[in-house]
């Protein structure tokens, strides 16, 4: 029996776009659904009844949810290609840092995006110091996986085309090459990848997506 | 439990109270590896646990060799792939270990900050309606229990696997917080399944030595609250 693969993405979600990544590296064909966040479609909410969000993967009519837990179910399902190392220690190492990105570098980044004056300029300094701590993790290494791009890069890979879009709409350079080398040359190495440079969605949208949504989050504030 | 690996070769820096620490524990008693345990003490962060976590300076570290794993759950599933002959504690089927790695992080990131919330809710309403959220991520749970054991007795089956771990490590701390608050959290009505469990895994040859006795955790829990000058309990 045929795999049928779907994936619950929407244009702009930068977790959906790891699943996208991962699947097309591993050369599994998937059928698209795009949604729409402000009018979820019956069948995402009954797939995702905890989160009702994106991304979801649905493998043969079950579902997968949250998409580091979706990238190891590609991962253990569909063999080639592999994502992560083989060795436990390095498995474990490559875990810890996907963690850590999602716990400390999105919401440190969502800190500084969504907020003004002295919040804001507090703010900054903990963007920098955890993007210097992952910078460390690239010492020798082109990708976060070696040679070739792995788990970790995909899982940091949203770095390499967003944060310019927030620096965009901020005002505020949080990656110069200068003080983050080894990140620089990693986000045009990234790039580069025909499978990354292909599924980018068009970095003006981006720009004007995440201004509404910065806007809309400082007027919010600002009624409480 | 014969150790079929020398202590020397695998230390923990941890905790006795920590529910985040008895994962590893747990871990390490289904496989059947000794280790030495490195207890941290409250308020303080010895040399060895800074050099080895230095991201995030937190407990548990497991340290193989002289190399450090850091974060339970990454721990967990170290423990698993490092010692393969033993026990299995993800399941085999990636379906199944996606769901047990959902719910796992359900518990972390939503679940326990709402246990954590009920120490920081002020006043009687507040105190309330985080203890309903509890229950409510408990109700969830119980659903996600029917779901994975199939029947059996624990989430992993037959026997303890990782979203037994991942859940059942906070149970002293469910207990000190019911006592606390005098309201049952898991209870007969609502989570029946869990009731059930819950029993079966402190019992459990993996989990008894390693899990807190409530009234040792609830003298640990006010000495905690003292030091850190959170708000009293109601």
């Amino acid at each position: 029996m045929a795999d049928v693969v779907k994936v619950f993405r929407t244009w702009s979600s930068p977790f959906a776009l790891r699943v996208i990544w991962a699947l097309q590296l591993k050369g599994v064909e998937y059928e698209t659904i795009f949604e729409d966040i402000t009018n979820k479609s019956p069948l995402l909410l009954q797939y995702n009844p905890t989160y009702k969000q994106v991304p979801v993967l649905v493998h043969n009519g079950k579902p997968i949810l949250e998409s580091l837990v979706i990238l190891e179910y590609i991962e253990e399902t569909w063999k080639e290609n592999p994502l992560l190392p083989e060795d436990p220690y390095e498995r474990a190492t490559t875990r810890f840092w996907a963690k850590f990105g999602d716990d400390k570098l999105v919401p440190s980044v969502r800190g500084v995006l969504m907020t003004q004056g002295k919040e804001q300029e507090e703010g900054i300094p903990v963007v920098i110091e955890t993007l210097k701590l992952i910078e460390e993790q690239l010492k020798g290494k082109k990708f976060f996986g070696g040679e070739t791009i792995g788990f970790l890069d995909i899982a940091l890979g949203w770095t390499a085309n967003l944060m310019c879009v927030f620096e965009e709409v901020t005002g505020i350079k949080f990656l110069d090459a200068e003080t983050f080398p080894l990140l620089s040359a990693w986000i045009e190495n990234f790039s580069d990848v025909s499978v990354i440079k292909q599924n980018w969605p068009p970095r003006d949208k981006l720009v004007l997506k995440f201004q509404a949504a910065r806007e809309k989050c400082l007027a919010e504030a600002a009624t409480k | 439990m014969a150790a079929t690996t020398t202590s020397s070769d695998v230390k923990l820096i941890g905790g006795w109270p920590s529910p985040f620490v008895m994962r590893p524990r747990i871990a390490l008693n289904i496989k059947s590896v000794g280790y030495e345990f490195l207890q941290e003490q409250l308020g303080s962060k010895s040399e060895l646990l800074l050099k080895s976590n230095p991201v995030h300076k937190k407990i548990p570290v497991l340290i193989h060799g002289d190399r450090p794993i850091c974060e339970s759950l990454v721990i967990v599933q170290y423990i698993d792939a490092v010692w393969a002959s033993g026990p299995s504690i993800l399941p085999s089927d990636p379906y199944d270990c996606a769901t047990a790695r959902f719910w796992a992080a359900y518990i972390d990131d939503k679940w326990f900050p709402s246990l954590s919330g009920i120490a920081k809710a002020q006043g009687e309403e507040a105190q309330k309606a985080a203890l309903d959220q509890v229950v409510e991520g408990l109700v969830l749970l119980e659903d996600a229990f029917v779901k994975c054991s199939k029947g059996k007795a624990f989430f992993g089956g037959d026997t303890i696997g990782y979203l037994d771990i991942a859940l059942g490590c906070y149970l002293g701390w469910i207990r000190v917080t019911e006592n606390m608050n005098n309201r049952k959290l898991l209870d007969e009505a609502k989570t029946p399944n869990l009731v059930t469990w819950a029993d079966k895994f402190c019992s459990d040859g993996s989990v008894k030595d390693v899990m807190p006795e409530t009234d040792k955790l609830a003298e640990f829990a006010k000495v905690l609250m003292a030091k850190f000058r959170a708000p009293p309990p109601n």
